[in-house]
Protein backbone atom coordinates (compact mmCIF):
# COMPACT_ATOMS: atom_id res chain seq x y z
CA UNK A 1 0.00 0.00 0.00
CA UNK A 2 2.74 2.50 0.84
CA UNK A 3 4.71 1.45 -2.43
CA UNK A 4 1.31 2.52 -4.30
CA UNK A 5 1.17 6.01 -2.29
CA UNK A 6 4.81 6.59 -3.39
CA UNK A 7 3.63 5.73 -6.95
CA UNK A 8 0.64 7.82 -6.58
CA UNK A 9 3.59 10.80 -5.74
CA UNK A 10 4.97 10.12 -8.40
CA UNK A 11 2.62 10.13 -10.74
CA UNK A 12 1.62 13.58 -9.29
CA UNK A 13 4.91 15.10 -10.61
CA UNK A 14 4.80 13.82 -13.70
CA UNK A 15 1.42 15.23 -14.00
CA UNK A 16 3.17 18.32 -13.01
CA UNK A 17 6.10 18.08 -15.56
CA UNK A 18 3.99 17.25 -18.85
CA UNK A 19 1.41 20.20 -17.88
CA UNK A 20 4.81 22.32 -17.66
CA UNK A 21 6.47 20.89 -20.95
CA UNK A 22 3.46 20.91 -23.22
CA UNK A 23 2.67 24.66 -21.73
CA UNK A 24 5.53 25.71 -23.08
CA UNK A 25 5.17 24.24 -26.28
CA UNK A 26 1.85 25.54 -26.87
CA UNK A 27 3.36 28.71 -25.90
CA UNK A 28 6.23 28.58 -28.56
CA UNK A 29 3.77 27.41 -31.14
CA UNK A 30 1.83 30.50 -30.96
CA UNK A 31 4.31 33.11 -30.55
CA UNK A 32 4.78 31.36 -34.52
CA UNK A 33 2.05 32.48 -35.61
CA UNK A 34 2.02 35.93 -36.07
CA UNK A 35 5.67 36.06 -37.14
CA UNK A 36 4.17 33.92 -40.28
CA UNK A 37 1.55 35.88 -40.73
CA UNK A 38 3.88 39.11 -40.80
CA UNK A 39 6.23 37.51 -43.14
CA UNK A 40 3.50 36.03 -45.53
CA UNK A 41 2.08 39.73 -45.70
CA UNK A 42 5.53 41.02 -46.45
CA UNK A 43 5.77 38.82 -49.27
CA UNK A 44 2.82 39.35 -50.50
CA UNK A 45 3.79 43.27 -50.77
CA UNK A 46 7.19 42.44 -51.88
CA UNK A 47 5.60 40.38 -55.14
CA UNK A 48 2.90 43.28 -55.36
CA UNK A 49 5.83 45.68 -56.00
CA UNK A 50 7.43 43.54 -58.67
CA UNK A 51 4.53 43.93 -60.98
CA UNK A 52 6.26 47.08 -61.92
CA UNK A 53 9.24 44.91 -63.14
CA UNK A 54 7.59 44.29 -66.76
CA UNK A 55 8.25 47.91 -67.30
CA UNK A 56 11.92 47.54 -67.76
CA UNK A 57 10.74 46.17 -70.56
CA UNK A 58 9.35 49.39 -71.79
CA UNK A 59 12.70 51.55 -70.44
CA UNK A 60 14.96 48.95 -71.93
CA UNK A 61 13.77 50.18 -75.62
CA UNK A 62 13.50 53.69 -74.27
CA UNK A 63 17.01 53.29 -73.72
CA UNK A 64 18.22 51.58 -76.43
CA UNK A 65 16.46 54.25 -78.82
CA UNK A 66 17.68 57.41 -76.56
CA UNK A 67 20.99 56.26 -77.15
CA UNK A 68 20.53 55.57 -80.94
CA UNK A 69 19.77 59.26 -80.55
CA UNK A 70 22.42 60.25 -79.00
CA UNK A 71 24.84 58.39 -81.31
CA UNK A 72 22.88 60.09 -84.33
CA UNK A 73 23.38 63.89 -82.37
CA UNK A 74 27.27 62.79 -81.91
CA UNK A 75 27.91 61.98 -85.42
CA UNK A 76 26.73 65.14 -86.70
CA UNK A 77 28.41 67.06 -83.99
CA UNK A 78 31.60 65.42 -84.56
CA UNK A 79 31.01 66.43 -88.27
CA UNK A 80 30.05 70.07 -87.44
CA UNK A 81 32.35 70.92 -84.60
CA UNK A 82 36.16 71.45 -84.91
CA UNK A 83 38.45 68.64 -82.92
CA UNK A 84 39.94 70.18 -80.01
CA UNK A 85 43.88 69.50 -81.23
CA UNK A 86 42.46 71.33 -84.86
CA UNK A 87 42.18 74.72 -83.13
CA UNK B 1 -11.49 -0.56 -4.08
CA UNK B 2 -9.20 1.19 -2.04
CA UNK B 3 -8.60 4.87 -2.14
CA UNK B 4 -4.43 4.59 -3.16
CA UNK B 5 -6.26 3.00 -6.81
CA UNK B 6 -8.88 5.71 -7.18
CA UNK B 7 -6.18 8.29 -6.80
CA UNK B 8 -4.10 6.37 -9.32
CA UNK B 9 -6.52 6.42 -11.77
CA UNK B 10 -7.71 9.82 -11.43
CA UNK B 11 -3.64 10.84 -12.20
CA UNK B 12 -4.10 8.69 -15.06
CA UNK B 13 -7.00 10.57 -16.28
CA UNK B 14 -5.63 14.54 -15.49
CA UNK B 15 -2.19 13.11 -17.50
CA UNK B 16 -4.24 12.17 -20.34
CA UNK B 17 -6.52 15.23 -20.42
CA UNK B 18 -3.25 17.23 -19.95
CA UNK B 19 -1.78 15.31 -23.07
CA UNK B 20 -4.75 15.44 -25.19
CA UNK B 21 -5.83 19.12 -24.51
CA UNK B 22 -2.10 20.64 -24.51
CA UNK B 23 -1.09 18.79 -28.03
CA UNK B 24 -4.55 19.71 -29.59
CA UNK B 25 -4.01 23.42 -29.42
CA UNK B 26 -0.37 22.70 -30.49
CA UNK B 27 -1.49 20.67 -33.30
CA UNK B 28 -3.93 24.31 -33.75
CA UNK B 29 -1.49 26.36 -33.65
CA UNK B 30 0.85 24.37 -35.83
CA UNK B 31 -2.02 23.76 -38.58
CA UNK B 32 -2.39 27.76 -38.77
CA UNK B 33 1.52 28.41 -39.15
CA UNK B 34 1.52 26.10 -41.98
CA UNK B 35 -1.11 27.93 -43.73
CA UNK B 36 0.70 31.22 -42.67
CA UNK B 37 3.95 28.88 -44.40
CA UNK B 38 1.20 28.28 -47.49
CA UNK B 39 1.03 31.37 -48.09
CA UNK B 40 4.65 33.05 -48.12
CA UNK B 41 5.65 30.05 -50.28
CA UNK B 42 3.05 31.43 -53.19
CA UNK B 43 4.13 35.14 -52.44
CA UNK B 44 8.02 34.22 -52.66
CA UNK B 45 7.39 32.21 -55.74
CA UNK B 46 5.81 35.18 -57.41
CA UNK B 47 9.12 37.35 -56.39
CA UNK B 48 10.75 34.72 -58.20
CA UNK B 49 8.97 34.36 -61.13
CA UNK B 50 8.79 38.35 -61.43
CA UNK B 51 12.45 38.60 -60.59
CA UNK B 52 13.88 36.14 -62.78
CA UNK B 53 14.31 38.36 -66.17
CA UNK B 54 14.89 41.17 -64.31
CA UNK B 55 18.61 40.66 -64.53
CA UNK B 56 19.14 40.10 -68.22
CA UNK B 57 17.22 43.50 -68.66
CA UNK B 58 19.24 45.71 -66.36
CA UNK B 59 22.31 44.39 -67.80
CA UNK B 60 20.95 45.43 -71.41
CA UNK B 61 19.80 48.65 -70.01
CA UNK B 62 23.49 49.34 -68.52
CA UNK B 63 25.57 48.11 -71.65
CA UNK B 64 23.58 50.55 -73.96
CA UNK B 65 23.94 52.96 -70.96
CA UNK B 66 27.51 52.44 -70.68
CA UNK B 67 27.65 52.69 -74.67
CA UNK B 68 26.25 56.38 -74.42
CA UNK B 69 28.25 57.71 -71.88
CA UNK B 70 31.54 56.48 -73.69
CA UNK B 71 30.29 58.12 -76.84
CA UNK B 72 29.84 61.41 -75.48
CA UNK B 73 32.58 61.11 -73.16
CA UNK B 74 34.78 60.21 -76.09
CA UNK B 75 33.02 63.15 -78.18
CA UNK B 76 33.50 65.81 -75.22
CA UNK B 77 37.28 64.81 -75.28
CA UNK B 78 37.42 64.53 -78.58
CA UNK B 79 35.75 68.25 -79.29
CA UNK B 80 37.00 70.43 -76.41
CA UNK B 81 40.07 68.59 -74.87
CA UNK B 82 40.66 66.46 -72.09
CA UNK B 83 41.41 69.23 -69.82
CA UNK B 84 38.46 71.20 -70.54
CA UNK B 85 36.25 68.63 -70.63
CA UNK B 86 36.62 67.81 -67.03
CA UNK B 87 36.52 71.57 -66.26
CA UNK B 88 33.28 71.37 -67.66
CA UNK B 89 31.67 68.19 -66.38
CA UNK B 90 33.30 69.50 -62.64
CA UNK B 91 31.83 72.26 -63.32
CA UNK B 92 28.21 70.87 -63.49
CA UNK B 93 28.43 67.65 -61.59
CA UNK B 94 31.43 69.65 -58.58
CA UNK B 95 33.47 67.14 -57.59
CA UNK B 96 32.71 64.44 -60.72
CA UNK B 97 36.72 65.39 -62.02
CA UNK B 98 37.84 62.98 -59.58
CA UNK B 99 36.14 59.64 -60.94
CA UNK B 100 37.47 61.07 -64.48
CA UNK B 101 36.03 59.14 -67.81
CA UNK B 102 35.79 55.80 -67.89
CA UNK B 103 37.24 55.14 -71.50
CA UNK B 104 40.14 57.29 -70.10
CA UNK B 105 41.76 56.34 -67.16
CA UNK B 106 44.21 58.63 -67.64
CA UNK B 107 41.72 61.64 -67.16
CA UNK B 108 42.01 60.80 -63.27
CA UNK B 109 44.95 62.50 -62.39
CA UNK B 110 44.19 65.61 -64.18
CA UNK B 111 43.45 68.66 -62.07
CA UNK B 112 40.14 69.93 -64.15
CA UNK B 113 40.27 73.57 -64.73
CA UNK B 114 37.78 75.95 -62.85
CA UNK B 115 34.97 76.71 -65.87
CA UNK B 116 31.67 78.49 -64.15
CA UNK B 117 28.15 77.26 -64.77
CA UNK B 118 26.64 79.76 -66.97
CA UNK B 119 24.66 82.51 -64.23
CA UNK B 120 25.78 81.06 -61.29
CA UNK B 121 30.36 80.93 -61.05
CA UNK B 122 30.13 82.89 -63.87
CA UNK B 123 28.16 85.03 -61.97
CA UNK B 124 30.65 84.82 -58.92
CA UNK B 125 33.54 85.93 -61.82
CA UNK B 126 31.51 89.06 -63.16
CA UNK B 127 30.73 90.31 -59.48
CA UNK B 128 34.94 90.24 -58.44
CA UNK B 129 35.33 91.79 -61.67
CA UNK B 130 32.95 94.70 -60.84
CA UNK B 131 32.77 97.46 -58.76
CA UNK B 132 33.00 97.28 -55.04
CA UNK B 133 33.41 93.22 -55.50
CA UNK B 134 33.41 91.38 -52.32
CA UNK B 135 36.48 89.60 -53.59
CA UNK B 136 36.27 86.08 -51.98
CA UNK B 137 33.49 87.07 -50.18
CA UNK B 138 31.30 83.85 -51.91
CA UNK B 139 33.23 80.24 -53.16
CA UNK B 140 33.12 78.99 -56.09
CA UNK B 141 32.82 75.43 -54.84
CA UNK B 142 29.68 76.89 -52.98
CA UNK B 143 25.97 75.86 -53.36
CA UNK B 144 24.40 77.18 -57.06
CA UNK B 145 23.15 80.63 -57.08
CA UNK B 146 21.03 80.43 -59.82
CA UNK B 147 17.30 81.29 -58.61
CA UNK B 148 14.34 81.30 -61.31
CA UNK B 149 12.42 83.80 -58.74
CA UNK B 150 15.73 85.62 -57.91
CA UNK B 151 18.01 85.24 -59.95
CA UNK B 152 19.31 88.65 -59.80
CA UNK B 153 18.55 89.05 -56.01
CA UNK B 154 21.43 86.59 -56.00
CA UNK B 155 23.85 88.19 -57.90
CA UNK B 156 22.79 91.57 -56.15
CA UNK B 157 23.38 90.18 -52.78
CA UNK B 158 26.97 89.44 -53.72
CA UNK B 159 27.60 93.61 -53.11
CA UNK B 160 27.83 95.58 -50.14
CA UNK B 161 24.03 95.48 -48.25
CA UNK B 162 23.57 98.73 -48.31
CA UNK B 163 23.86 100.13 -52.33
CA UNK B 164 21.95 97.06 -53.62
CA UNK B 165 18.91 96.64 -51.45
CA UNK B 166 18.65 100.41 -49.63
CA UNK B 167 19.35 102.29 -52.12
CA UNK B 168 17.55 105.05 -50.29
CA UNK B 169 19.61 105.41 -47.82
CA UNK B 170 22.44 106.34 -49.58
CA UNK B 171 24.29 110.09 -49.57
CA UNK B 172 22.55 112.45 -51.68
CA UNK B 173 24.37 112.85 -54.77
CA UNK B 174 26.66 115.89 -54.69
CA UNK B 175 25.24 119.58 -55.95
CA UNK B 176 26.84 121.61 -58.65
CA UNK B 177 26.43 124.99 -60.04
CA UNK B 178 26.48 128.59 -58.49
CA UNK B 179 24.26 127.57 -55.66
CA UNK B 180 26.00 124.70 -54.41
CA UNK B 181 27.09 125.10 -50.97
CA UNK B 182 30.62 124.00 -51.73
CA UNK B 183 32.39 126.06 -54.35
CA UNK B 184 35.31 124.56 -55.95
CA UNK B 185 38.19 126.34 -57.35
CA UNK B 186 37.79 128.34 -60.36
CA UNK B 187 40.38 127.60 -63.03
CA UNK B 188 41.02 130.78 -64.97
CA UNK B 189 41.87 128.93 -68.77
CA UNK B 190 38.16 127.10 -68.46
CA UNK B 191 36.38 128.79 -71.32
CA UNK B 192 39.27 130.54 -72.70
CA UNK B 193 40.89 129.57 -76.51
CA UNK B 194 43.63 126.92 -76.05
CA UNK B 195 47.07 127.98 -76.41
CA UNK B 196 48.48 126.87 -79.28
CA UNK B 197 52.29 126.00 -79.58
CA UNK B 198 54.67 128.12 -81.29
CA UNK B 199 55.01 126.28 -84.60
CA UNK B 200 59.23 125.88 -85.07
Amino acid sequence: MTLWWIGNAVLLVVLVVVILLLSGVLKAARSIVPSVRTIADAASKGSKDLDATALLLTTQDQVRETVAVVANYGGSLDVILDDAEER
Amino acid sequence: MPAAGVVTIALIVLIVLALVVYLVSTILALQKITNGLDDVIKSVGEIVEKSGPVNAVVDDINTNLDAGVGLLEGLLVKKAGMGDALGLVDGLYPGAAEAGFRAFPESREITPPRIGEVYTRGTLTLARLGREAPIAMANPAGPVLRSIEYGSLNARLLYPEARQSRPERLDRSPVIGTDAPEQYEQREDIGRPRKRMRSA
